[in-house]
């Protein structure tokens, strides 16, 4: 199965490479250059240039905006969902502030924690915290309760509840949620990275390279980008598939 | 083993279950409860639980005031109580885990109980691998390896097919019923009331003031499906519930 499934990201990789270079062909112009010269724009921005800095600093934003969203979001969560004062008391406000696009509040975000990282990190952290949130509380209130029962009639305390109960029984909700907002993370990403910085990936796309008319080096930030995305994505399924094993089981 | 005294409990709408319930369980006797959907059968299980607390009167057992879940109590529920992110090797050995066993010692002594009740097979499966009658073998190693003075058990064979029933009411007899162990076996099937409780306690339609009991001294034996004074003794079950049943109507 994970030989099928290689083989098919294998053959699909390679079907997008063509169509990228027939593109290129067929465009003829520098506006759209060929994988091949992205491929070497790419490693020479790695190893001679900036674009590893760039990476890291892009990465280091959204995998801390993810650590603290779940750090705070997914214990708060897990409150709300087994309290049901908790969830009655608060269950108007997140129900009003869930559906408001957290990127508007950016230019507040902005004033109070200027234009460094702080507030491009809070951005992407108020996303996914509301995220994290909903489903990690869903998924805690929707234990059932004879399972519950049966576990403390086992003579559980309340950390081994949590421990054998609430939290496996929230943590593929989490996952899932995620890696759905993963892709969000990424494109709000590279909005904040496009002003008041001099470093990440969207700085590279936009400043270095399409601001220069340095095509090959736009390109290859895309990539970048992409792949960033693209391992996020994957670490995150690796750990579904590591901690949630039961799920797959099951099917 | 049990004392139930002068009890009340309603339901959070006010809706009353018991009022002034009186009820007394021996030393190793082996009780069946029965009665009509809704009478608080289950309530009855979870309040000799200690998971529910009285709205009045008192339960207790072996003399000391239930005000939590005790440890020697097991309790086997309908839908097996098995946690689905566990395999059925962990969920047996979760009530030893979570009493502080050692990791290795439980999993021997639950792989010995698994032995025993022959799901040794599926020990790395989860319980959506499993069939009914693993799944609730499972809960009943699961209670077995903390060796209970006290099980309480709510509707257990339920949902299995009607010959894995009888195989695991079989396997009940064998295990349980035959060491001093006090059994409650909550079901709405009268056969089964009548071939595993000794002593049935017959529940009217709620709020139950007084327990209403038939005894049944030759339960516990398989063969006791076979004869003509179990067909008897269903008879005389049922005929209470109708009672009961029709004194609610009129």
């Amino acid at each position: 199965m994970p030989w099928a499934r290689a083989g098919g990201v294998a053959a699909t990789l390679s079907a997008l490479f063509v169509a990228w270079q027939a593109a290129a062909w067929l465009v003829g112009s520098e506006v759209l250059p060929g994988p091949g010269a992205v491929t070497v724009a790419f490693i020479r921005g790695l190893v001679g240039g900036d674009l590893a800095r760039d990476m890291g600093m892009s990465a280091y934003r959204v995998v801390v905006s993810v650590a603290l969203s779940v750090a705070t979001a997914a214990p708060l969560g897990l409150a709300l969902g087994l309290s049901r004062t908790a969830y009655r008391l608060t269950a108007p406000l997140v129900y009003l502030t869930f559906p408001v696009p957290k990127i508007v509040l950016l230019p507040i975000l902005l004033m109070f924690l200027g234009i460094g990282d702080s507030s491009k990190i809070a951005v992407i952290f108020l996303i996914l915290f509301s995220q994290v949130l909903v489903v990690v509380r869903d998924a805690a209130a929707s234990v059932r309760p004879e399972l519950a029962l049966s576990v403390r009639s086992l003579g559980a305390s309340w950390r081994q509840m949590l421990r054998y109960v609430f939290l496996p029984a929230s943590l593929p909700a989490l996952l899932t949620a995620l890696r759905i907002s993963v892709g969000t993370a990424i494109a709000v990403l590279f909005f904040v990275e496009s002003f008041g910085t001099t470093s990440g990936l969207g700085y590279y796309i936009l400043v270095k390279g399409w601001g220069r008319l340095a095509y090959v080096d736009m390109y290859a930030g895309v990539l970048a980008m992409a792949l960033l995305g693209l391992a996020l994505y994957f670490s995150l399924e690796l750990l579904e598939r590591r901690t949630c094993g039961w799920l797959q089981a099951g099917r | 083993m049990i004392e139930v005294r002068s009890l009340s409990f309603s339901y959070s709408n006010g809706d009353s279950l018991f009022r002034g319930f009186d009820w007394s369980i021996g030393e190793g006797e082996a009780w069946a409860v029965i009665g009509p959907s809704g009478c608080g059968k289950t309530t009855l299980l979870y309040l000799l639980a200690g998971l529910r607390r009285p709205l009045a009167g008192q339960v207790l057992v072996r003399g000391r005031l239930l005000l939590r879940p005790r440890q020697q109590t097991g309790l086997i529920l309908q839908d097996y109580g098995l946690l689905p992110w566990l395999s059925a090797l962990e969920n047996v050995a979760l009530g030893m885990r979570v009493r502080g066993v050692p990791s290795r010692e439980a999993r021997e002594r639950a792989t010995e109980w698994m032995e025993r009740l022959g799901i040794a097979a599926v020990a790395d499966h989860y319980p959506s691998q499993m069939s009914g009658g693993q799944r609730q073998r499972a809960g009943i190693a699961r209670t077995l390896t903390l060796g209970p003075d006290l099980m309480l058990m709510d509707e257990p064979f339920s949902s299995l097919d009607a010959l894995t029933r009888e195989e695991m009411q079989d396997l009940l007899l064998d295990l349980v019923l035959g060491e001093r162990v006090t059994t409650v076996l909550v079901t709405h099937s009268i056969e089964e009331a009548v071939l595993l409780g000794k002593r049935i306690l017959v529940l009217a339609h709620p709020p139950v003031v007084q327990a209403q009991v038939v005894e049944n001294p030759c339960a516990s034996r398989r063969e006791y499906r076979d004869e003509s004074s179990f067909l008897e003794t269903c008879g005389t079950v049922r005929g209470l519930i109708q009672g009961a049943i029709g004194n609610a109507m009129g």
